[in-house]
């Protein structure tokens, strides 16, 4: 294998040979994928499988112990996520994240935390705070506009009546729908989502997958998410990628790998050698149908 | 009907009971507690040996009245409350109904004429009635007080900065006017500079503890830099307080990056003990490095602040300010003046910290407060963050500093002892942690608190001429931290007040805010 950076432009992320290692345990072993621009990427594989740890990678909670994560931004810009400190990531790559026990302020209102999502691009427009102290008309025209952003997503995410309430004070499908916000009111250009429809009742989770439409759909931007909801996982991912221990077993539509035998014997647990068994039974299956 | 009257009359006969025996665990609860330090008391007697001496009856007093207290609490304040609850919810009048019933026109005209008469009688009777008198006047004051404040509730909430403001600002004149010119002085000194140079402390501290969530156990040591800035600075060069009034908040942040460093990867209970160790470094190099601070003994003679430059405090300078008005010389202006410029100062650190919260650096420390995981997962830079919050506070303790030196006139490590910092954190945490106007009231009751226990001289007539009523001041003192921690957990103003908001602004319940993981 090659260790090729040049990419095709409409990959926004790819990651290559990524290993990780906790003490004496590969929590990830040579795991390489690709998630196109535009493109809604699941990333799915049994509890354990080490999404979680490729999330925490790609977002530069952890240091990968070997491999490459490479960022394609539209205008051209080229980032290597595995060498930027976590909030860089975010700052300079765009990528942008949710995390699977909901990470909200939840002292702050439903506003303020949006507008803590958009800190970097206020501080500057405050002059790094001395401007704004100063009373700066540049800092107060800023502000205006990111009341305006948090507007915008609050109706997006439906939480417009809520805004002035404690962030705390929200229900569980609310929080999760405010934490997509304010993921998105840094601007990314990926967003991963760490299993945004856990704890969701059908509805909500509905709710979930029209408003991960319209992001992709308004703002071009490429999502990226962990989930075991399958209903959500098949209904709305273009592509999706399998994880089993820490290696990937699988990648294609849903509809290939929802048949991949790989897939079934990992979610179903069967022995090796028992795969085969397993392969005849979902092409009778198949058969059966048609 | 006979079969209730009886019955009601078991219930009485049981709640008698119960209250007794009762009283009687509080008063073995009482003994067990203050027979040693209260009951006996080492001295030593005229061959320079180590005796106890016991002092039973007083011992009994304090059993007595733990005793009568429970007793009364119990058998006629609980009923009684029960009672209210019963017909307050009955009439509709929650939750005003008690304190409506309390304050009340007529008791409030009688609190006054009982004040009145009281401090007009007071002249005139034998020592031992006079202290009774004394505390009656006390209370009765208290009470009107209190009247006064509820029944302008409304408008004093509503106008509550622009009010404080006002009554600081009119305070020394109405206590020159009421005390004179000289007698003015402690009014003016230990009560308001000494209680705004804490209010100005802990709103500095409430930047790093309050809104970042950082632990600070060592801010005093900034407050040292700043005293030492302006001593040794004004000593040595001759700068004028004007100059070095800037220069100490800088150089007291510049202390607050240097200790912020080492203790950014640092949490909770760790980030406290390094920063209490900061502290005590901080206070053993003044002690020790006697070559530049001259150690214990401390700097002497520090110049006095002067109304910028025009006119002086000196008594030998031409441009005295008593001189220039042609008025009879006397400290009390030096003290008004100084009055004035901590209320400035401290103004000027409320106007930062309400405009700071507003900015960007303001929502990411109340952010880093809450959760530092998603700020970083946000993109905000922790590092930067964690240290401008350190900085800034260490900046306003800097000024306060070199305001102390300027004031005092001396400077000496014992002023920066490990207590000076629990106190200002005591008075942040008791404040209710954020809040501005919970703070100030803290330091005012903590500060003010104390200084108004030393006061319990009319004690000594009740207790007798041997009762030394200092040494229970700080225990009183405690027992009113308790009791305001029970009562109000989150400090005196729990909730938060949002930094921005599209239909209404509503306060966040204290409930949801974090204390921070340091």
């Amino acid at each position: 294998m090659s260790l090729e950076t040049t990419m095709n432009s409409d990959t926004i992320l790819k990651v290559e040979h990524l290993s990780m290692k906790f003490g004496g345990l590969m929590a990830i072993n040579d795991f390489s994928f690709e998630a196109k621009r535009g493109e809604i990427t699941a990333l799915i594989g049994p509890n354990g499988a080490g999404k979680t740890t490729v999330f925490n990678c790609i977002t530069g909670f952890y240091k990968p112990t070997m491999g490459m994560i490479v960022l394609n931004q539209k205008a051209g810009k080229q980032y290597l996520l595995e060498r930027l400190p976590d909030f860089e990531i975010t700052k300079h790559a765009k990528v942008a994240r949710t995390f699977q026990n909901i990470r909200l302020f939840s002292g702050l209102t439903v506003l303020e935390n949006l507008l803590v999502a958009q800190h970097n691009k206020l501080m500057v427009a405050s002059g790094f705070t001395v401007l704004g102290l100063l009373g700066f008309p540049t800092y107060r025209k800023a502000a205006k506009e990111a009341i305006e952003l948090a507007k915008h997503w609050l109706e997006k995410a439906d939480l417009i009546d809520r805004a002035d309430d404690p962030a705390g004070d929200l229900s569980y499908g609310a929080q999760r729908r405010l934490e997509i916000a304010r993921a998105m009111c840094t601007g990314p250009e990926l967003l991963c989502l760490d299993e945004p429809a856990a704890g969701l009742n059908p509805r909500e989770s509905a709710a979930l997958n029209t408003l991960l439409r319209s992001i992709r759909a308004d703002t071009g931007t490429s999502l990226l998410l962990i989930e075991h909801d399958m209903s959500v996982v098949m209904e709305i991912s273009d592509h999706v990628v399998v994880l089993e221990y820490g290696q990937k077993i699988s990648d294609g539509t849903p509809d290939h790998v929802k048949n991949d035998p790989k897939v079934i014997a990992a979610y179903l647990g069967v022995e090796d050698d028992e795969v085969e068994d397993v392969i005849s039974e979902v092409e009778s299956l198949e058969g059966g149908v048609n | 009907m006979t079969n209730i009257t009886s019955r009601h009359e078991g219930a009485a006969g049981d709640l008698t009971a119960r209250a007794l025996r009762e009283a009687l665990y509080a008063g073995l609860i009482s003994l067990g507690l203050f027979v040693l330090f209260v009951g006996l008391k080492s001295d030593q007697n005229i061959r320079n040996e180590l005796i106890l001496v016991p002092r039973w009856g007083l011992l009994a007093i304090f059993v007595v009245i733990a005793m009568v207290g429970r007793f009364l609490m119990i058998a006629y304040l609980q009923p009684f409350l029960a009672s209210q609850k019963v017909v307050n919810a009955a009439t509709g009048m929650l939750p005003d109904s008690m304190a409506s019933r309390f304050f009340r026109l007529p008791f409030f005209i009688a609190a006054v004429v009982v004040s009145a008469v009281m401090i007009a009688a007071a002249r005139g009777l034998p020592d031992n009635i006079a202290a009774y008198a004394t505390i009656i006047r006390g209370l009765a004051i208290i009470y009107s007080l209190a009247c006064l404040f509820y029944m302008f509730r409304i408008f004093i909430t509503t106008h509550f900065t622009v009010l404080a403001v006002a009554a600081l600002v009119l305070y020394p004149i109405v206590i020159v006017a009421i005390f004179g010119a000289q007698g003015s002085l402690k009014w003016v000194d230990n009560f308001g500079i000494q209680i705004l140079i804490y209010v100005m402390l802990a709103w500095g501290l409430n930047i790093v503890v309050g809104l970042a969530g950082l632990l600070d156990l060592g801010y005093v040591a900034f407050y040292a830099v700043g005293a030492y800035s302006y001593a040794l600075l004004s000593s040595t060069f001759g700068l004028s307080f004007w100059v070095l009034l800037p220069m100490a908040g800088i150089l007291a942040a510049f202390w607050g990056m240097i200790l912020g460093f080492p203790v950014l990867r640092l949490r909770g209970d760790y980030l406290a003990i390094v920063t209490l160790a900061f502290g005590e470094i901080i206070r053993l190099v003044l002690l020790n490095w006697a070559e530049v601070t001259n150690g214990a003994a401390g700097i002497s003679g520090v110049a006095k602040a002067s109304v910028f430059g025009i006119w002086s405090f000196d008594v030998s300078a031409p441009n005295n300010f008593a001189k220039a008005f042609g008025l009879p010389m006397s400290s009390a202006y030096y003290k008004i003046f100084l009055f004035y410029l901590i209320l400035a100062l401290a103004l000027l650190t409320a106007f930062v910290t309400v405009r700071l919260r507003r900015m960007p650096i303001g929502r990411a420390w109340e952010a880093l407060r809450e959760d530092e995981i998603a700020c970083r997962s946000l993109g905000i830079n922790t590092v930067t963050t964690k240290l401008t919050a350190f900085a800034i506070g260490a900046m306003f303790g800097g000024f306060a500093g070199s305001f102390f030196a300027a004031r005092q006139g001396f400077v000496s490590p014992e002023s920066f002892v490990f207590l000076e910092s629990a106190v200002i954190l005591a008075i942040v945490v008791l404040g209710g942690m954020g809040s501005l106007v919970g703070i100030a009231v803290a330091a005012a009751v903590m500060v003010g608190g104390t200084e108004i226990l030393r006061e319990l001289e009319f004690l000594k007539h009740i207790f007798g001429p041997d009762f030394t009523p200092e040494l229970y001041r700080m225990l009183l003192f405690g027992i009113a931290m308790v009791v305001v921690m029970v009562w109000k957990p989150r400090g005196f103003v729990g909730s938060r007040e949002p930094t921005a908001f599209l239909h209404e602004r509503k306060a966040v319940s204290g409930s949801f805010t974090k204390e921070g993981h340091g």
